[in-house]
């Protein structure tokens, strides 16, 4: 299988991401600048974490009009798995391939600390290798991080069983604990916490493995029954 | 040529930390009478006449970009400005 | 034009002595005329006035600074260059500086702090070098002494955050001490540290005549003109109204500028590149000059500005944040656009390398400045400053020892966790993106930070350093100690001590009683540099931080990098199991001058220093280091400020289960509180208990149990019974709780 981490100008986990996938978990994988104009040859798109375009006017806002994000959502429409952390959840966010918005952590500070997450939804193609209900660690290093939707959307979500992540101690009055979430085609996630960031041990765990081993399995065996 | 003026606030069904931290501050400062305090973005722009209405230009550019409507508001003044 | 008409006119400079606001002696000027045969105009008056400030000329400190051991088997770079280089092997060498920003982060916190990081990151990434990690010392007045202390606090820990996790550089460590004596004049000392292979160093020179001199990120505007000038006086009431020095830092273009320079650094193109930093475009140029020997020509002109109508004086001092001067080869110059252009960063040809050794300025056509580049750099005076033993001094070291009352152990040791300088820092670090890059495996807390060198088995173990106190009751022991600290610290997480870089934070040099306590407090660091094997690769100094006369304590920070030779070497202070043996490694004498206990106790401190004894310190840092280096070490922590009793508290704060009980000998206070030096606190497994005992001169005290308290005997009775959650909650509450 191989991965696009995207590159946008300020993305700073494009290379946690780029390596969780090349050493941790032994798949192929590039960086694509933020000004391509194809991602035609890859089987999942990457969005970092970070401060695209510094973050100057809303996360991510500005990042959504970059060339490459009509190909992340064309991707997104043939149904290839596209994940976006942290910025890229942003990302995600403004560019209408997630509904919802962020705002400041209810402290006002960013937050860099391993949280305990629930893992509601385990029926996705991010989150087959877990449990439902598990519990595992991840870090989170955001100051924006305080998921918004309106009732409507909320409710949509909890009807399509859209929330995949939940904190167990809420660190950013994110409604309903909200970690991270999915789009209703079940192939595009977008979360706080850093999954990139959990997967050696040598650093403090590796519960984040297992979601990008979920994708490669779903991708295989989907590719198999391609070829069949 | 405008000047145009853009404010952007966080919608009023949307918690504002910001402006709640801020609010917080006065009240212990013994300004009381303060009951609500809203922290929002302010905007300048200078944008050259064509063919297109300005007003539609401003609104566009806030719903593109400026603004998030998910959970932000936004309003403008415009001023025409004579070249000098 | 109009402003142009403004500035004075070299008569009137020297007549109504218009040098003197602008930093300059009268003999100074005296001097500037004599090298140039004429008088100065105002841009050059300018030029010589930064670069002859103590901040750009360490014009006081250079005769002490020469004492400093500076060459070892791994430096390839010693001071004088952006950044020190020193080996680590496999043709790799780690790159690291550490600065000061006082005076700015006085004046505007957040922005204070936050372009102190952005500028010691330029000085990491010029020299060609990834950076891959960042460090703070900081000092604050007393947390519960004013609000304005706390806004102070909480501005430059959010201008550190705001900055380093923009950049994406994770911010791995540091110190903080809460002294009264900071309280107008605070502490912000930033260290960044690289990773590079031999082969990309690159040094800021400006070889090649006819070669291009290019001019790189964000554009040129009015902001922080005569900062150099204004960190070196000190801070009164109208500093305030300075606030004009105080620069605006953008991370995001500094990332940007970090990209596109190590994309330039594989370039041939390449000659030299320097930050601009203090004094901006000024000190960049005449020391690229200057150090290769040759001139340079700028068309001002030229010079990207981001306002209409600057001065030649005022792009030249102009200390705009993000910008790089570069040098490369003649005809290669649209590569060079090319690159910065794919990053949405200008690269300006403004002038050209020459041999004539002269700074030459051209603006609107005139040439605006022309002076000899060594004469701004090299050649800048220097003054031998009188020096004088302060009373206090003499007065302290003929104390006895004072052994402060306790009455309750349980109570005293809580108060000395609450206490902000031993205190959790979670507040803080909780704030700093520390895992990005996903390197770091021993976290801010511990002795020592460690990062992981990606594609070895090799890890670089690196801390701040300086307890004052100690250096302001006796300044050369106290230099001694801020260095054995930082190596004890290394030691303790498992890495040999390799090198120092140190800033040193100083009141007013020319009080002689300051200058003594400079002298003596770098030759005691000379020393410990000496025995221990740790050259000072570079540094920083600054001086005049005093607040309306009165200064800090002087404060040498010492930050040290150490070398992990393999990643299974990598320790942490935390007792790991039950049963583990606790041993106290070191002498313990009633040593209290200083001491947090006796602040605490006192509200002051007074008395000698502990002593300190290098051979002994450094045979004490090798029997640890290779009893670790062995696998015999399960934990290890160094023994500091609240001496045992804190540390093995500290040893337990990781654990929600796990608790100790120890048994103390001879004066209960001195045993629990004391801060002797050359002291660890070391837990062993028990089946390497023979092997771990014939290797280091240990005293065992106890063992690590599972019952989540904390027991401490004398030969007498039971002085300390707590449980676990007690202290942690004292020592993680207190700071949260002093900012409510």
């Amino acid at each position: 299988m191989k991965f696009a981490v995207i590159v946008f100008p300020g993305s700073n986990c494009d290379i946690d991401m780029y390596h969780a996938i090349k050493d941790e978990l032994g798949e192929e994988v590039e960086y694509v600048w933020h000004d391509a104009d194809s991602l035609e040859g890859f089987d999942g798109i990457l969005l970092p974490g970070g401060f695209s375009y510094g973050d100057y006017l809303r996360s991510g806002a500005i990042a959504r009009f970059s060339n490459v994000m009509k190909e992340v959502i064309k991707a997104a429409e043939a149904g290839k798995p596209v994940l976006g952390v942290c910025n890229g959840f942003q990302v995600l966010l403004e560019s209408g391939l997630l509904p919802g918005a962020m705002r400041r952590n209810e402290s006002l500070k960013f937050i860099c600390r391993p949280t305990a997450l629930k893992v509601q939804n385990n029926n996705t193609m991010f989150s087959s290798e877990y449990q439902e209900g598990e519990v595992i660690t991840v870090p989170i290093a955001h100051g924006e991080g305080n998921y918004y939707c309106d009732e409507e959307t909320l409710q949509q979500l909890k009807e399509n069983n859209q929330i995949v992540f939940t904190y167990e101690n809420n660190p950013n009055g994110s409604l309903e604990n909200i970690a991270g979430i999915i789009n209703e085609n079940g192939n595009v996630l977008g979360m706080m916490p850093h999954p990139e960031r959990a997967v050696d041990e040598l650093l403090g765990g590796a519960d984040g493995l297992k979601l990008f081993r979920s994708i490669v399995k779903q991708w295989r065996e989907a590719n198999v029954i391609t070829n069949a | 040529m405008f000047k145009v003026k853009v404010y952007v606030t966080l919608r009023e069904s949307v918690l504002d930390p910001q402006g709640a931290a801020v609010k917080h501050s006065l009240q212990s400062l013994n300004y009381n009478e303060v009951s609500e305090v809203r922290i929002g973005k302010y905007m300048e722009l200078t944008i050259e006449k064509s063919e297109r209405n300005v007003e539609d230009v401003v609104k566009e550019v806030c719903d593109r970009l400026l603004a998030n409507p998910v959970i932000e508001d936004y309003r403008y003044e415009i001023e025409e400005v004579v070249a000098q | 034009m109009s402003s142009l008409m403004l500035e004075p006119s070299p008569e009137q400079i020297k007549k109504e002595k218009i040098y003197q606001e602008m930093g300059l002696s009268d003999e100074e000027f005296a001097m500037v005329e004599k090298t140039l045969g004429r008088t100065p105009n105002y841009t050059e008056t300018g030029l010589f006035s930064v670069m002859w400030s103590e901040h750009c000329s360490y014009k006081n400190s250079k005769p002490v600074l020469k004492k400093f051991p500076t060459k070892g088997e791994h430096v390839l770079q010693g001071p004088g260059e952006g950044a020190g280089i020193v080996d680590i092997g496999d043709e790799q060498a780690v790159v690291f500086k550490i600065e000061s920003h006082n005076h700015p982060s006085a004046i505007e916190p957040y922005q204070g702090a936050a372009t102190g990081v952005g500028g010691i990151i330029r000085d990491v990434f010029s020299m060609g070098a990834r950076p891959i990690a960042l460090l703070n010392s900081l000092r604050f007045g007393e947390l519960d002494a004013s609000a304005r202390v706390r806004y102070l606090f909480k501005e430059v820990v959010a201008g550190i955050a705001g900055y380093g996790n923009c950049i994406g550089i994770p911010t791995v460590g540091g110190e903080i001490q809460f002294d009264p004596c900071y309280e107008g004049n605070p502490l912000v000392n930033a260290m960044c540290v690289g990773l590079i292979d031999h082969k990309d160093i690159k040094k800021g020179q400006a070889h090649g005549v006819g070669n291009t001199v290019m001019y790189v990120g964000a554009k040129t505007g009015r902001d922080g003109i005569h900062g150099a000038t204004f960190a070196s006086e000190e801070l009164t009431e109208a500093s305030d109204e300075k606030r004009p020095a105080v620069q605006v830092g953008d991370p995001f273009m500094e990332k940007l500028l970090i990209e596109a320079c190590l994309e330039l650094i594989q370039s041939d193109a390449l000659v030299g590149i320097q930050d601009m930093g203090a004094a901006g475009l000024t000190s960049s140029s005449a020391e690229m000059a200057s150090k290769a020997g040759s001139g340079i020509e700028m068309n001002l002109d030229l010079v990207p500005q981001r306002e209409t109508g600057m001065t030649a004086y005022e792009m030249m001092l102009s200390e705009s944040q993000e910008r790089m001067l570069i040098v490369v080869k003649k005809g290669r110059e649209q590569e060079i656009v090319d690159l910065f252009s794919k990053y949405d960063l200008e690269a300006v040809a403004i002038g050209q390398v020459t041999e004539d050794k002269m700074l030459r300025l051209v603006h609107n056509g005139e040439v605006v400045a022309n002076v000899p580049a060594d004469a701004l750099a090299e050649d800048a005076p220097v003054y031998h400053k009188p020096s004088r033993e302060p009373q206090y001094f003499g007065e302290f070291q003929a104390m006895d020892n004072d052994i402060p009352a306790v009455d309750d152990y349980n109570e005293t040791l809580v108060n000395l966790l609450k206490q902000p300088t031993i205190a959790s820092k979670e507040w803080v670090y909780d704030q700093y993106d520390y895992m990005v890059r996903t390197n770091t495996v021993v976290a801010p807390g511990s002795d020592a930070a460690v990062v992981r060198i990606r594609g070895t088995e090799k890890a670089l173990a690196m801390t701040t350093d300086c307890n004052s106190r100690y250096v302001f009751l006796d300044p050369e022991t106290g230099g001694k100690i801020a260095v054995a600290e930082a190596a004890r610290n290394i030691v303790a997480s498992g890495g040999k001590p390799l090198a120092i870089t140190d800033c040193l934070n100083f009141g007013n040099p020319e009080k002689p009683e300051v200058f003594w306590q400079f002298e003596k407090a770098a030759e005691g660091m000379s020393a410990a540099c000496s025995v221990l094997n740790t050259p000072v690769i570079g540094g920083n100094v600054s001086l005049y931080n005093e607040t309306n006369g009165t200064a800090v304590y002087p404060t040498p920070v010492v930050g040290m990098m150490g070398l992990v030779e393999h990643l299974n070497h990598i320790t942490t202070q935390d007792f790991k199991a039950e049963g583990d043996l606790i041993y106290l490694v070191g002498e313990t004498k009633d040593e209290f001058g200083g001491s947090e206990l006796q602040k605490m106790t006192y509200g002051r401190i007074f008395g000698k220093a502990p002593e300190l004894n290098l051979e002994k310190e450094e045979k004490v840092q090798k029997q640890v280091l290779t009893a670790i280096q062995r696998g015999l070490v399960a934990s290890a922590h160094d023994l500091a400020e609240g001496g045992l009793g804190v540390a093995l508290a500290e040893s337990l704060m990781g654990s929600k289960t796990l608790g100790a009980k120890v048994k103390v000998s001879g004066n209960s206070t001195s045993a629990l509180f004391s801060e002797s030096q050359s002291r660890f606190l070391v837990s062993v497994k028990k089946e390497d208990r023979q092997q771990f005992e014939s290797l280091v001169d240990a005293s065992l005290i106890g063992e690590v149990t599972n019952n989540g308290s904390l027991l401490i005997s004398s030969d007498q009775e039971d002085v300390i019974n707590l449980q676990v959650e007690e202290l942690r909650s004292a020592w993680k509450g207190a700071i949260p709780c002093l900012l409510k």
